[in-house]
């Protein structure tokens, strides 16, 4: 709490109007996130694993999970997205109201993973902004939840009266991109063992 | 040896020990009717049609129906080869069993062949407007023919309600639940058109 405040004595707090705003908002979105999860292959599988009693994310404020993205407020892409599903994930992204955050959960939600063929999005933030990328194939539930603690850490980070750390809206360009086709390209890259294929074969 | 099957070419056992059958392209409803209906024959169950491509310039393409008597208990596979001279085209057997329609759109869409007599032959697995081919093709890229930017230009300017079809679009209109514009689509008859995403930038 030190951005919040200097403790001079028992008897009051000093710290600037904003900076307790930011911090009573902030506290309070991070420990009440609500997840969408959009699950779509084997980390869905992990992803219940979380949410059941053994581990839990309901410790950390997740109780309720919104299966409807007008009550969520991050969403939790568990899996590979096909082409596809890419207009069905865009546009439960767009209902969500803000803010809203996104973890990409998984090696081939974060960067296609194995899967580098004609039928696969090549990492979802080439579709939609991504806050936290959870690697593993699939990642253990430890590996989800530290990675829900990290998004608690960034939404503390944030302020409503700094436009930079401001979270608006991203909506899609005139060709309907989110990013310029330069970049899509680039992160769409071939890397490790799929570097070795040809693309015809 | 010769088939009682009319149309047939020539029999194999395979190794698992079903039997293969070879069907003239021509005749290839005469024999699935006769492989059907006949008494002591009796497959009623169509179990999978699919496609087999060889890098052989010769034989270009060959379809394989896999069909199963469910009162007998057994199994036959039927294999029709498409030559690469001419149109990959086969008659469908939607006629014969229902069952035939998922799974030869499956085929149009991963290979390209036209099955003359479906119903309705349109993609099944990719989104209808697809451009890039036929995935299975062995002339098909890996990784596609267009560049990752367009691919997700063209997948994000879909619209995920034109895959609807006729009737799950009767389903929501029995239960009162449909947007107006999908009310006209029905009205019109009009089953799965997607609107054509906008051209690309220069």
């Amino acid at each position: 709490m030190k951005h919040v405040g200097e403790v001079k004595s028992s008897n009051y707090l000093l710290a600037k109007f904003e900076n307790l705003i930011d911090w009573a908002v902030n506290s309070s979105r991070a420990n009440s996130l609500w997840p969408m999860p959009f699950g779509t292959a084997c980390c869905a599988i992990e992803f219940m694993a979380t949410a059941a009693s053994r581990f839990d994310f309901a410790r950390f404020g997740m109780e309720r999970q919104a299966f409807s993205p007008r009550q969520a407020d991050v969403l939790i892409c568990a899996g590979r997205l096909p082409f596809k599903l890419a207009p069905v994930i865009r546009r439960i992204f767009d209902q969500m109201p803000q803010p809203k955050w996104v973890i990409s959960m998984g090696a081939c939600a974060s960067t296609g993973g194995v899967f580098d063929n004609y039928a696969m999005v090549q990492g979802i933030d080439t579709i939609v902004p991504v806050d936290v990328y959870v690697p593993g194939c699939p990642p253990r539930p430890e590996g989800l939840l530290y990675g829900i603690l990290l998004l608690h850490k960034k939404i503390k980070g944030e302020s409503l009266f700094d436009a930079v750390k401001r979270r608006d809206e991203q909506p899609l360009d005139d060709k309907g991109l989110r990013l310029a086709p330069e970049t899509i390209d680039e992160i769409s890259e071939p890397f490790g063992n799929s570097v070795h294929q040809f693309r015809s074969s | 040896m010769t088939s009682p099957i009319p149309g047939a070419l020539r029999t194999e056992v395979a190794r698992d020990g079903e039997t293969i059958v070879y069907v003239a392209r021509e005749r290839l409803l005469d024999a699935m009717r006769w492989l059907k209906d006949t008494p002591g024959q009796d497959f009623d169950y169509l179990v999978d049609v699919t496609a087999v491509e060889f890098r052989d310039r010769e034989r270009a393409l060959q379809v394989v129906y896999f069909l199963r008597s469910l009162q007998r208990k057994v199994d036959v596979r039927v294999k029709v080869e498409l030559p690469a001279s001419d149109e990959l085209a086969v008659d469908s057997v939607w006629s014969l069993w229902r069952g035939a329609d998922w799974l030869e759109r499956e085929v149009f869409d991963m290979f390209g062949v036209t099955f003359h007599g479906h119903p309705d032959l349109r993609r099944i697995l990719m989104w209808e407007t697809y451009a890039e081919g036929y995935p299975l093709r062995k002339s098909f890229p890996l990784r596609g023919r267009f560049s990752r930017a367009e691919q997700v230009r063209q997948a994000l300017n879909i619209n995920p309600e034109g895959n609807y079809s006729l009737e799950e679009l009767s389903i929501a209109e029995a239960a009162g639940d449909l947007p107006d514009e999908m009310r006209d689509r029905l009205q019109r008859g009009e089953r799965g058109v997607i609107p054509e995403p906008p051209p690309a930038a220069p």
